[in-house]
């Protein structure tokens, strides 16, 4: 195509390159304070709004779990069982019910989050970690060395997780929290290990490693402060999944009744599933742990989608430009032509243009010169 | 290059026409009046192409010069109407007027996509600038032929096979290669298959987009010749788009100067070659070596194409001319006939043009001595001061 | 067909790890706890009789002194394990008083009967899902894509309990929420069981459809979103074909390659996500025949089931793998090449 798209997006529409110089010089002026704070307000709408709406919820139960151990109601873990408020309904002393030993649920929940996000945090962390050195040792040195790593992770790509987690929590016996995070991150880096494997291959044929290579700088500089830093979305993408697998594999296992000692969400979910709580309705107790896990999750998984935007613009730009007036444009739409639109009843196009933010003047062609 | 075919099987790749003694043999098969398109973008509206008018003759060769993002392939492929959202065309019309066209002509412009579908390929085909990215990686070499027949020719399975085989016969491909996928052939072999599976439903017009641009010279010197030897037998009409312009004087009939989305110079190659009447012409004529002329001096374009979000009124290469005056900021950019042979127009929108057979020198009024003009710096002069400079000079 | 055999190469490689892993991991852990659990039930208390469970010490050469076993070098050990599942022996299952074979044999077909249908049916509409969304960019489907992202985030078990809670509880549309298939019903080629089957199958099937579904829809949308702009896709449009050629041979078509691709990874996410979901709705696979186990300490159940399960990933990513090569001309040339 001839014409570029420029995907920027300037809140500044001026019209000639005057004014823009102009306003560019203006805002580089005195008032710098002004500058930072309108750049954070454009670069908050340039955010994707998945991104946006992710970091919230993740935000708030963080927030959640950090506060909720402090301003707790009850005791969430009596094990005093009496009878009088056991299984109860929620009521204005329990907001949330009672479990079947009597303990507040509401209580449970403030206690229970932050275990459960700080194992998913851990195992995002040493799973990252170690997808980092095998994918960027195996993608910078390849060879046998390569071939041997990337074999590997291609394997326990393939093997289900969770039954070998399922088997190795088994052989060590309820051994805690901080072995739980180590057994999961053991699975958690082949997916991060093969994607950063493949960008750092890349990278390594680009010049800048040859650059740096004929300045004499080590392999392990190279790595570390040439090739990592630049794959920096993938790795935080990386994180981000990692996170999400630490945390649905663990409440998955506690679920299935492995270290259930401390108040965690899978450890409810699990009392929850042993006492029959779904088929007897016992629904306040259930809910709000499996509710924090699936909706903490979604932040997550947006999250991630946000990133994939940032990185690919192409991905919602076409949500900006594929519209024309209030229609939906397809890619198999002939290219439309103004002045049939405007004959067939799409009245008023151009200001509907112009509130999508195209100006009105520059879509009507250039006045006729003079004779 | 020898005969790669008799013309007796070429005569079987012609299809029949019937019904279509109407038309018009004198008209243009394409007519683009008046054609504005604009790219939407919230920094301001790109305008691609402005105010464009130009026809297509019967079989011609018209070329289509300019550097990228002059607007020329936006023009071809706006034509068609091929240009996804955010482009849209703001002004004008394109008439097409096929043997299989009634008498008044098809207008493009306001046909609905159903219409349109029946009309690509089938009145006009397009060659695609890279063979690699036009040719679907997936689907075999016969397979992507045979789509295009069966959209347009009510043909049995055993006569579009037999079609797709005549097709490659004409471009020079073994027959064998018809289950090939496209990364099995060499670049030569995929843009002959594009050329193939652009005749494949015997179109009118067939649209080049620089479709040897990415082949090596002697590739590319084959294929050229091949597609002028395709042409004179089936007779179709080619827009043939490239920055090369020493090839479209070889090649082309008529050619077509494009600059910051706007016609420059429209005239026969000779007349462009050895009248040319606009100082950009010039400008690209003098920034490739002759063959077989005597020796000069490269001379080039300094600065880079306008930006066309933003363009001043008048003549948009004003920036860059080394004849530019003040006047040429009110210019009207409408072409005019400087020629007095009517049937064969010279079309220029410089109105200072030395005229025929003048020495080569554009009198725009408030004319700026040479000297002074070359030395200042070209990119510098985004507002015209380069040109106040000169003046209080 | 090269690139078939090297594929093959490659999981008969990943094969053999696996069961290494699954000899190496009890024998690796403090105390080895298969020992220690062989000695507890050759001294009596539990419903199978000393002589079995000193039969399987030997046939396993388990070092167990109350057999009157000795310790024997862990390589040989290894050799006489490896032999042994050539001949399909994979140990004694002291819980169901079965062997593991017989155990896995009455529970396998049940878990790759639901993951296989269920995978198959999200696969196809996510894809179709992404390809609608990606050709009517900003359309509702589109629009509605950041919302099944809510599916996506949860552990597959959670989105069974939410399920279980709406369609049974809240309003009980008579699905069954326990069991495979209805009490009383012989299993076997019988329409009774293939319907009652069905019919069980249910719940489990919507949780993991919906659960999979988006993933393969947003990556799907994804990708045919950059396919769109290619400019073969464009060439199909000048070409004057149909809308429906143009998306589907070569908008789809050439979109899904990287898809397939990325089967690997799902199938084994998948299938992890199944086992614990059985739990939820007392489906009688191998999640749940795990859990059982797990809870009585039966190893040797345990890591059979753990060995079949892999084995049968395994054995998808390789159909996988040969779709892949079947929808990508290119990969059949590169290991050619190679």
């Amino acid at each position: 195509m001839s014409a570029q798209l420029t995907t920027g997006m300037g809140s500044d529409q001026s019209n000639s390159i005057n004014n823009t110089a102009a306003n560019a010089l203006k805002i580089e002026a005195p008032t710098g304070r002004k500058s930072v704070i309108k750049r954070l307000i454009s670069a908050y709408r340039n955010t994707p709004r998945k991104f946006k709406v992710g970091l919230l919820i993740i935000v708030f139960f963080v927030l959640l779990s950090v506060i909720g151990p402090f301003v707790r109601p009850y005791n969430p873990n009596s094990n005093l069982t009496n009878p009088n408020i056991v299984n109860n309904s929620p009521s204005f002393s329990h907001w949330l019910g009672t479990d079947y030993q009597g303990n507040d649920v509401l209580s449970e929940v403030l206690v229970g989050t932050g275990p459960t996000l700080l194992l998913g945090l851990i195992t995002g962390l040493i799973s990252t970690t170690v997808a980092i050195v095998i994918g960027v040792l195996a993608g910078y040195y390849g060879g046998i060395f390569d071939h041997i790593l990337s074999l590997f992770t291609n394997v326990f790509l393939m093997i289900p997780a969770l039954p070998l987690l399922i088997v190795l929590e088994a052989f060590l016996q309820n051994n805690g929290t901080y072995t739980m995070a180590l057994v999961l991150s053991v699975l958690g880096w082949p997916w991060g290990a093969k994607v950063i494997r493949a960008q750092t291959m890349s990278l390594r044929n680009q010049d800048f490693v040859a650059a740096a290579k004929e300045t004499g700088e080590s392999n392990f500089r190279i790595m570390a402060i040439e090739i990592t830093p630049r794959m920096i979305s993938l790795i935080a993408s990386g994180f981000i999944y990692a996170v999400l697998y630490g945390i649905t594999a663990s409440v998955g296992l506690m679920f299935l009744g492995f270290d259930t000692t401390a108040i965690t969400l899978g450890g409810m979910l699990f009392n929850a599933q042993n006492q029959v709580a779904i088929q007897s309705g016992y629904i306040w107790w259930y809910m709000p742990p499996a509710l924090i896990v699936a909706v903490f999750g979604m932040g997550l998984v947006l999250l991630n989608y946000g990133l994939d935007e940032i990185g690919n613009p192409r991905l919602r730009d076409a949500n900006r430009y594929g519209k024309l007036g209030r229609k939906n444009m397809r890619p198999s739409d002939p290219t439309p032509v103004l002045a049939l639109l405007s004959n067939q009843g799409e009245k008023g196009f151009l200001s509907k243009l112009t509130s999508n933010g195209f100006s009105r003047r520059s879509l009507e062609t250039s006045p006729k010169s003079e004779g | 290059m020898g005969k790669l075919f008799t013309s007796n099987k070429n005569a079987n790749l012609l299809l029949d026409i019937s019904g279509s003694e109407t038309y018009d043999t004198e008209a243009p098969v394409l007519s683009i009046e008046n054609f504005s398109i604009a790219y939407r973008s919230i920094q301001g509206d790109v305008k691609a192409t402005d105010r464009v008018t130009i026809d297509l003759k019967r079989s011609e060769v018209l070329g289509l010069a300019g550097e990228s993002g002059s607007g020329k392939s936006t023009l071809a492929y706006g034509a068609c109407r091929l240009l996804r959202s955010p482009a849209i065309i703001t002004d004008g019309k394109v008439t097409y007027r096929g043997r299989r066209a009634p008498r008044e002509g098809i207008e493009i412009t306001a046909l609905a996509a159903k219409q349109l579908r029946q009309l690509r390929w089938r009145e006009i085909a397009i060659v695609f600038q890279s063979a690699m990215n036009a040719l679907n990686p997936v689907i075999t070499v016969g397979d992507q032929l045979d789509d295009a027949i069966r959209a347009h020719l009510p043909m049995t399975t055993t006569a579009r096979n037999e079609r797709s085989e005549m097709l490659l016969d004409l471009v020079g491909i073994p027959r064998q290669r018809i289950k090939s996928y496209p990364h099995e052939l060499s670049g030569g072999m995929r843009q002959r298959v594009m050329i193939a599976m652009a005749l494949a439903a015997d179109p009118e017009i067939v649209i080049m987009d620089e479709p040897t641009t990415a082949l090596d010279v002697v590739v590319q010197r084959e294929i050229l010749t091949q597609i002028i030897e395709i042409k004179q037998q089936l007779n179709f009409a080619v827009i043939f788009i490239t920055h090369d312009l020493s090839l479209l004087l070889e090649l082309s009939d008529r050619i077509a100067i494009m600059y910051g989305g706007k016609l420059l110079e429209v005239a026969s190659s000779k007349d462009l070659q050895y009248q040319t009447a606009h100082p950009y012409t010039e400008g690209l004529l003098s920034s490739f070596p002759s063959l077989r002329g005597p020796k000069k001096t490269l001379a080039g374009i300094p600065g880079s194409p306008p930006d066309l979000r933003n363009l001043p009124p008048g003549c948009p290469f004003f920036q860059r001319c080394r004849h530019a005056a003040s006047a040429c900021r009110s210019v009207s950019m409408n072409l005019q006939n400087i020629s007095r042979d009517f049937a064969e127009p010279h079309l220029s929108a410089c109105p200072f043009h030395p005229g025929p057979g003048a020495d080569k020198r554009w009198k725009a009024p408030d004319l700026v001595d040479d000297a002074v003009h070359l030395d200042q710096p070209m990119h510098a002069s985004a507002d015209g001061e380069t040109l106040k400079k000169g003046l209080m000079l | 067909m090269k690139y078939i055999l090297q594929r093959l190469g490659f999981y008969i490689v990943a094969a053999f790890i696996a069961i290494t892993i699954n000899f190496f991991l009890p024998h690796m852990m403090p105390g080895n706890p298969i020992e220690a659990e062989l000695v507890k039930l050759s001294q009596g208390g539990s419903n199978v009789s000393p002589k079995t469970v000193c039969a399987v010490a030997q046939q396993t050469d388990t070092y167990s002194p109350h057999c009157g076993l000795h310790k024997v070098s862990i390589l040989s050990q290894y050799w006489h394990y490896l032999i042994n599942l050539v001949h399909g022996n994979l140990g004694y299952s002291f819980s169901q008083n079965e062997t593991v074979a017989h155990v896995i044999a009455s529970t396998l077909p049940w878990t790759l009967c639901l993951v296989g249908i269920s995978t198959i049916i999200a696969f196809l509409v996510g894809t179709l899902i992404g390809i609608v969304s990606a050709w009517r960019r900003g359309g509702s489907i589109d629009g509605s894509l950041p919302f099944l992202s809510f599916f996506q985030g949860m552990p597959y078990f959670i989105l069974g309990i939410f399920l279980l809670y709406f369609l049974t509880v809240q309003w009980n549309t008579g699905l069954p929420d326990y069991g495979g298939v209805a009490a009383g019903i012989q299993i076997g080629w019988t329409w009774a069981f293939i319907s009652s089957a069905l019919f069980h199958s249910i719940l489990p099937a919507i949780t993991l459809v919906l659960a999979n579904m988006s993933g393969w829809a947003v990556g799907m949308r994804n990708v045919m979103i950059t396919t769109v702009s290619e400019e073969y896709v464009l060439a199909a449009q000048a070409k004057g074909l149909s809308n429906w050629r143009v998306v589907m041979t070569y908008g789809a078509r050439n979109a899904i390659i990287p898809n397939v691709a990325g089967f690997a990874n799902a199938i084994s996410l998948a299938v992890s996500g199944v086992l614990i979901m059985e739990i939820v709705f007392s489906y009688p696979g191998v999640g749940n025949m795990m859990y059982t186990a797990v809870t009585q300490d039966d190893y040797f159940l345990l890591t059979g089931l753990f060995l079949c399960i892999s084995l049968a990933v395994l054995v998808a990513n390789f159909i996988a793998d040969g779709v892949y090569a079947l929808l990508d001309p290119r990969i059949r040339k590169r290991a050619a090449n190679s």
